[in-house]
This record gives structure tokens, C-alpha cells and sequence, in this order.
């Protein structure tokens, strides 16, 4: 996991598989960077996951809960065909959408 | 009659979930399924191991899950995942989308939904306190 500060906006490029165990240490870095800095957005970058189950659907909307509570918003960049399957049967993209790339991303925050 | 099966017990540590996903995944490349059919069938394998850790133990660490798989010549592949955790009281309200027992942990309570989306048949026996076993079932 790579992750970048662009003004408010934090951007996490997120790599590998994510599951219960992996999601768990993302939520935490996540989560402090997302505080100690006080931003108000966060980009996911997906582009290099390669796998993802409904834990980390959980993230997802973990994620968007807090940052709601700021009037922030929570957008995701390059989500891949196999992965978009989890995030549509969710019903996450009522909530969290997804964008080409970061331009685009920030373009709507 | 199965032309295959492999077994393998483990701890009921989180970070054994990839290890089981891996294991059946170099396992199953015996039927050469596709890459989707086996990402599908990760997923469930997935969702049914974290079941097991996360519900049927409760993250308690030292117990053992029991992951079986076979396969015979129709290519038809049936994954069991045992536990001997808590079991679950209520199958029905288990399977509902979005149904959680623990809302506090941000689960997204998918689990059963998205097994039941990826292979072709989804059983849960279980009994509260002997615990609980999901057997998937998917024919290449």
C-alpha cells in the first residue's frame, strides 16, 4: 500500500489481495493518516489489487462512514472487471463511486 | 467417484485465508479452470474460511478449520469448510444479505450472499456449540 497527501484528499493506492486479515492493517493506516492530518477525502486506487472479498466491502463502507461525518466522500480509481463483481452484488456504488483515474476522481470531490 | 481430493487443517488465524485460497487454488489447476472460474471460486473459499475465524471461533486463534477439496472427471468440485466453533442459530437470517452479528467490526454481512453468487450450490449444516460446516459445490 502506497499512500499520498494531494491537499485534503488522501490517496491510497492499494495492492495485492485484500481479505479480513489484510483489510484490517489497511483500516488501521488508513485511519491514522486519514486523522493526524485532518483531510476530508479519500481515493482508493484499485488498479493493482488482485483480489478482494466481501471483507473488504467492509473497509469500504467502514471508511465511508467516518469521512461522511466531515462532508468528505469516499471515491475509488481503476477498479478492475473481476473485482467490480464484489462491489456490484454489494450495492457500494450507491455510495462510493468509481472513477478512470485520480484526475477524474478529484475532479469530483 | 473422485478422482482427487486434498485435505488440510489449519489454525483459525486470519492470515490463513490466503494460505487456503493459494492451496486449493495450485490444487484445482489439476481440472484447468479459468481464470475467473477459479477467482469465483477463491472468493467463496474466501468468505466461507473467514466464516469459519471470524463467527464460528470469534477470532479465538487456536482452534483448527478443516478445508476438503475434490474433484471427479465432470470436473465437478466440492469444497467443505469445518469448523467446531459456536455453529449458527439461525441459517436463514445468516444467509441474508447484509446480516450481521457483528456491525461494530465493519462486516459487511455478504458473506453467504456472495458464496451463493459464485458456485452453483451453497450447504451449511450446523449446530450451536459443536459448530458449523459449508460445503460448496461447482461443476466447471
Amino acid at each position: 500500500m502506497i499512500t499520498q497527501i494531494k491537499n485534503n484528499v488522501l490517496c491510497v493506492t492499494l495492492d495485492g489481495e485484500i481479505d479480513s486479515y489484510t483489510a484490517s492493517h489497511i483500516r488501521e493506516e488508513v485511519d491514522r493518516l486519514f486523522q493526524i492530518n485532518r483531510l476530508t477525502h479519500i481515493i482508493f486506487d484499485f488498479e493493482n489489487v488482485t483480489f478482494m472479498d466481501s471483507s473488504g466491502i467492509g473497509l469500504l463502507m467502514g471508511r465511508y462512514r467516518n469521512v461522511a461525518i466531515g462532508g468528505g466522500q469516499v471515491v475509488l480509481i481503476k477498479v478492475r472487471p473481476e473485482i467490480d463483481k464484489v462491489m456490484k452484488l454489494s450495492g457500494i456504488y450507491k455510495l462510493i463511486k468509481n472513477y478512470t483515474d485520480e484526475k477524474d476522481a478529484l475532479a469530483h470531490l | 467417484m473422485d478422482l482427487n481430493e486434498i485435505s488440510i487443517k489449519f489454525r483459525s488465524l486470519p492470515q490463513n485465508v490466503s494460505f487456503a485460497r493459494a492451496t486449493l487454488g495450485a490444487f484445482l489447476t489439476q481440472v484447468e479452470p479459468t481464470v475467473e472460474e477459479l477467482y469465483d471460486i477463491k472468493m467463496a473459499l474466501s468468505e466461507a474460511v473467514t466464516n469459519a475465524i471470524i463467527h464460528g471461533y470469534e477470532g479465538n486463534g487456536e482452534q483448527y478449520v478443516e478445508v476438503k477439496c475434490s474433484y471427479n472427471n465432470e470436473k465437478e468440485i466440492v469444497i467443505s469448510v469445518k469448523d467446531t466453533g459456536k455453529g449458527i442459530a439461525d441459517i436463514e437470517q445468516a444467509k441474508t444479505a447484509l446480516f450481521t452479528t457483528m456491525p461494530g467490526e465493519e462486516r459487511a454481512g455478504l458473506g453467504f450472499t456472495v458464496m451463493e453468487s459464485v458456485v452453483d450450490k451453497v450447504d451449511v449444516e450446523s449446530t450451536v456449540s459443536v459448530g458449523t460446516t459449508i460445503t460448496l459445490h461447482t461443476k466447471l
